[in-house]
C-alpha cells in the first residue's frame, strides 16, 4: 500500500559531475520489501517553498530488503533536487518519501528469455534492480553524453552483457543506444527501456521492426503521483479504461507502458 | 489528542477533560459531520486517495468536475510547481457521466461522507443534462457548479466572470437541480461581492470560492511556458490571502453559506477561513503535497476548539468582521 513515510539517510554521495547516490531505510517495515523494479516515489525536499515530491525512480533495493536506493542528476542551485543534494546523514537525519508508485516492469515475462535492456542517461537508474531481478539471458545497452559519463556501468555489468553508446563515441558505440543494437546485432525476445523521450521513439520503432513487445518507462511532470490529478497523462491508442478517453495517467497506469499501446 | 470518551457520534466528539464539542455543520439542509471537504479536482472521486486517508472521517468528498461527454483535457505538461503553490492547466479531463455514475458513486456510496458532484460544462444545455442525471441519484447531496475554470477555452469561465451570464446559469440549474445548488465563483474578477450577490439572487443554495487564480510561468532555460496551455490556475498556500479577502468580502455581501478554500494546509489554516465567514472548507492542492492533509486539519480545528473552550464549531463562522 501507498504510503508518505520517513525515510533515514544512509549515505549520499556525488558519484560522479551533477549524479547523486542516495541509499534510504524508509522508517515503516515492509516498505522497501514491496517494491519492484521500475517503481518510483516522491520524494519531499526540505525546501518549504517547493511543494510537490519529486518522482525518483527506484534503481536497487538492498539485499536485505530494507533499504532504498536513489540515483539523481541534482538540477541548478534553485531546484529542489540541489536541496536534496545537500542532505547527508549526519546534518540531516531523513526525509520524506511517497511511495511505492505506479507499476513497474513486468519482470515475470521475461523469464527465460533473451533481453535487451535499453537505457538513456537518468533514465539508468530503475534498469539496475530490473536487470537483478530477472531471470533472462540480459543484454543491456546504455547510453550517455561523453566519456565523462559511466554512473552505474559497473553495477550493471553485473547483470548481464553490457553495450555501450555515447554520442560522441568516445567510448562504445557512436551514437545512441539503438545504434549499438544494430551495430551488434542484438536480437531479443523482449525489450525493456526507460531513458530520454527520442530514445524510446527509436525503442518503440526497433521493436516493431523486430516484431517483439517493448516496455517503455515514461516521464512526465506530476502532482499527486498517485492518480488523482490527471497531471501526467500520455496519449493512448485505445480508450483507457479508467480515464473512458484516449490517456492514461503515467505516475498510476504507468509508468511502464506496453509501448505499442502508447502514443509518444 | 486524546479521546476521552470511547464512542463518538457523528459531529460530536468528547475529546480532552470530557469536553462534549460539536463540529458538526449544516449547509442547505444538508448535515455534514464536520466542516472540512476535499476540493474538486484535486481528490478525484476519492479512490485514489482512501489509501491513505479514512473517508468515513470527511464532512464530504468533492468530485473532480464530470460533463455530459468524456473530455480528453489539454496537452501536456499540465502542471507545474511555483513558490508556495502549483499552477494547473488540466483541461477538466473526465470520463463523462455515464462512466461517473456506473464506477464513481458506487464506490463513495461505501462511505460514512457526503458526496458532492462537481459539474462543468460548455454550454448551459450541457450543465442542465448532467444536473439532470445526477438528480436521478439520491446518494449525491449537493452539486458544486464550476462556472470558473480557467483552463478551458470555450464557455465555463465565462460564466464566471459577468454577472448577467453567472446569474442565468445558476437560475437555468435552479430550475433543473434536484440537489442543493453550490455555485463555485471564479477569483479572476474585479468585485467578488457583486458576482456573490448575483448567484444568491439567482438562487443559489451555497457559494464555494475560490477556484484558481490565472498565472503563469516561463522556463528561462528551455525559453518556453511551463504548461503547454500557456497559461494555468494557481493554487496552494500561494494563494491564501487572497482566498480569505475574497470569502470575508462575499460573506459580507451575501446571507447564502460560503464553503472556503485556497491553499488550506492545516486546522488553523481552516479556522481562518471559518473565521472569515466560510461555513466549511475544501483542501485542494495540499493533498498533492500530504495525502493526509484532510484528517489533519479535521484534528487541528478540534484542537483549535478544545484549545479555546468552544463548544461548537459555527461559533467560529464569520467570527471576525
Ligand atoms: C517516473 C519518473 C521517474 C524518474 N526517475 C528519475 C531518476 O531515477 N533519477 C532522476 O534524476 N530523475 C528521475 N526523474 C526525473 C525527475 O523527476 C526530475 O528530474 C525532477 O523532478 C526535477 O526536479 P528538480 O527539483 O531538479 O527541478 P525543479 O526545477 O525544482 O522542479 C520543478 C518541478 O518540475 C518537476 N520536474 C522538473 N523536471 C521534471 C522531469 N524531467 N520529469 C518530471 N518532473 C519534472 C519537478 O518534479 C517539480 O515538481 C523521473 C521522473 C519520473 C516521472
Ligand atoms: C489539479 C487541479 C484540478 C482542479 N480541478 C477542478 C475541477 O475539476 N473543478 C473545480 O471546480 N475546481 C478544480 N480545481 C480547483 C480546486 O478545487 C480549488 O478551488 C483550488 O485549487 C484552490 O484550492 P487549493 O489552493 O487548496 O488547491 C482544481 C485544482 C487543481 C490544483
Ligand atoms: S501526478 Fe496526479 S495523476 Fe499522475
Amino acid at each position: 500500500m501507498k504510503k508518505r513515510v520517513s525515510a533515514r539517510i544512509l549515505s549520499q554521495r556525488e558519484m560522479e559531475n551533477g549524479i547523486f547516490d542516495l541509499w534510504l531505510n524508509p522508517m515503516e517495515p515492509g516498505f522497501a520489501e514491496a517494491v519492484s523494479p521500475g517503481q518510483f516515489v516522491g520524494v519531499y525536499t526540505k525546501d518549504r517553498s517547493k511543494l510537490l515530491p519529486r518522482p525518483i525512480s527506484i534503481c536497487e533495493v538492498s539485499g536485505d530488503r530494507s533499504s532504498l536506493r536513489l540515483v539523481y542528476r541534482r538540477g541548478g542551485t534553485n531546484t529542489g533536487t540541489y536541496s536534496l543534494s545537500l542532505l547527508d546523514g549526519q546534518t540531516c537525519g531523513t526525509v520524506d518519501i511517497l511511495g511505492p508508485l505506479g507499476n513497474g516492469f513486468p519482470v515475470e515475462k521475461g523469464k527465460g528469455k533473451k533481453t535487451l535492456i535499453i537505457g538513456g542517461g537518468i533514465g539508468i537508474p530503475p534498469l539496475v534492480e530490473l536487470s537483478k531481478r530477472l531471470e533472462a539471458r540480459n543484454q543491456i545497452v546504455i547510453g550517455y553524453r561523453d566519456r565523462t559519463q559511466t554512473f552505474l556501468a559497473r553495477d550493471l555489468e553485473d547483470h548481464g552483457k553490457l553495450f555501450l553508446a555515447t554520442e560522441d563515441g568516445s567510448r562504445g558505440t557512436k551514437g545512441n543506444v539503438v545504434d549499438a543494437v544494430r551495430e551488434n546485432q542484438l536480437g531479443a525476445d523482449i525489450i525493456y527501456a526507460c531513458g530520454p523521450m527520442p530514445m524510446l521513439r527509436a525503442v518503440k520503432a526497433l521493436a516493431a521492426e523486430l516484431k517483439i513487445p517493448a516496455y517503455i518507462s515514461l516521464e512526465e511532470h506530476m502532482a499527486c503521483g498517485v492518480g488523482a490529478c490527471l497531471g501526467c497523462v500520455v496519449k493512448t491508442k485505445e480508450v483507457h479504461p479508467h480515464t473512458n478517453v484516449n490517456n492514461a495517467r503515467i505516475c498510476t497506469d504507468g509508468p511502464v507502458f506496453e509501448a505499442d499501446q502508447v502514443e509518444i | 489528542m486524546q479521546i476521552f470518551l470511547g464512542e463518538s457520534i457523528a459531529g460530536q466528539s468528547a475529546i480532552g477533560r470530557g469536553m462534549d464539542m460539536n463540529t458538526q455543520i449544516t449547509i442547505a439542509g444538508v448535515d455534514f459531520k464536520n466542516p472540512v471537504m476535499t476540493a474538486s479536482g484535486t481528490f478525484g472521486s476519492g479512490m485514489e486517495y482512501a489509501d491513505f486517508v479514512d473517508l468515513n472521517k470527511l464532512g464530504a468528498v468533492v468530485t473532480k468536475g464530470v460533463a455530459s461527454v468524456p473530455w480528453p483535457g489539454n496537452p501536456v505538461p499540465r502542471v507545474a510547481e511555483v513558490y508556495g503553490g502549483m499552477l494547473n492547466a488540466i483541461g477538466l479531463q473526465n470520463p463523462g457521466i455515464d462512466v461517473f455514475l456506473q464506477r464513481d458513486i458506487p464506490f463513495l456510496k461505501q462511505f460514512d461522507t457526503k458526496i458532492i458532484v462537481n459539474v462543468c460544462g460548455k454550454t448551459v444545455e450541457d450543465y442542465v443534462e448532467v444536473v439532470e442525471r445526477l438528480g436521478e441519484e439520491p446518494a449525491v447531496s449537493m452539486l458544486e457548479i464550476n462556472v470558473s475554470c480557467p483552463n478551458v477555452k470555450e464557455g465555463a469561465i465565462a460564466f464566471g466572470q459577468k454577472t448577467e451570464a453567472l446569474y442565468g446559469i445558476t437560475r437555468e440549474v435552479k430550475r433543473h437541480a434536484k440537489q442543493p445548488v453550490i455555485m463555485k465563483l471564479s477569483p479572476n474578477v474585479a468585485d467578488i461581492g457583486e458576482m456573490a450577490r448575483a448567484a444568491e439572487a439567482a438562487g443559489a443554495d451555497a457559494l464555494s470560492m475560490i477556484n484558481t487564480i490565472t498565472g503563469m510561468k516561463i522556463d528561462i532555460h528551455r525559453r518556453k511556458f511551463a504548461l503547454a496551455n500557456k497559461t494555468g490556475g494557481l493554487s496552494g498556500p500561494a494563494i491564501k490571502p487572497v482566498a480569505v479577502r475574497m470569502i470575508y468580502q462575499a460573506a459580507q455581501a451575501v446571507k447564502i453559506p460560503i464553503i472556503g478554500m485556497g491553499g488550506i494546509a492545516d486546522g488553523e489554516d481552516a479556522v481562518e477561513f471559518l473565521l472569515a465567514g466560510a461555513s466549511a472548507v475544501s483542501v485542494g492542492a495540499m493533498n498533492f503535497v500530504d495525502p493526509y492533509t484532510t484528517e489533519k486539519v479535521i484534528r487541528g480545528i478540534e484542537e483549535y476548539l478544545e484549545t479555546y473552550h468552544i463548544e461548537d464549531v459555527r461559533e467560529l463562522i464569520g467570527a471576525v468582521r
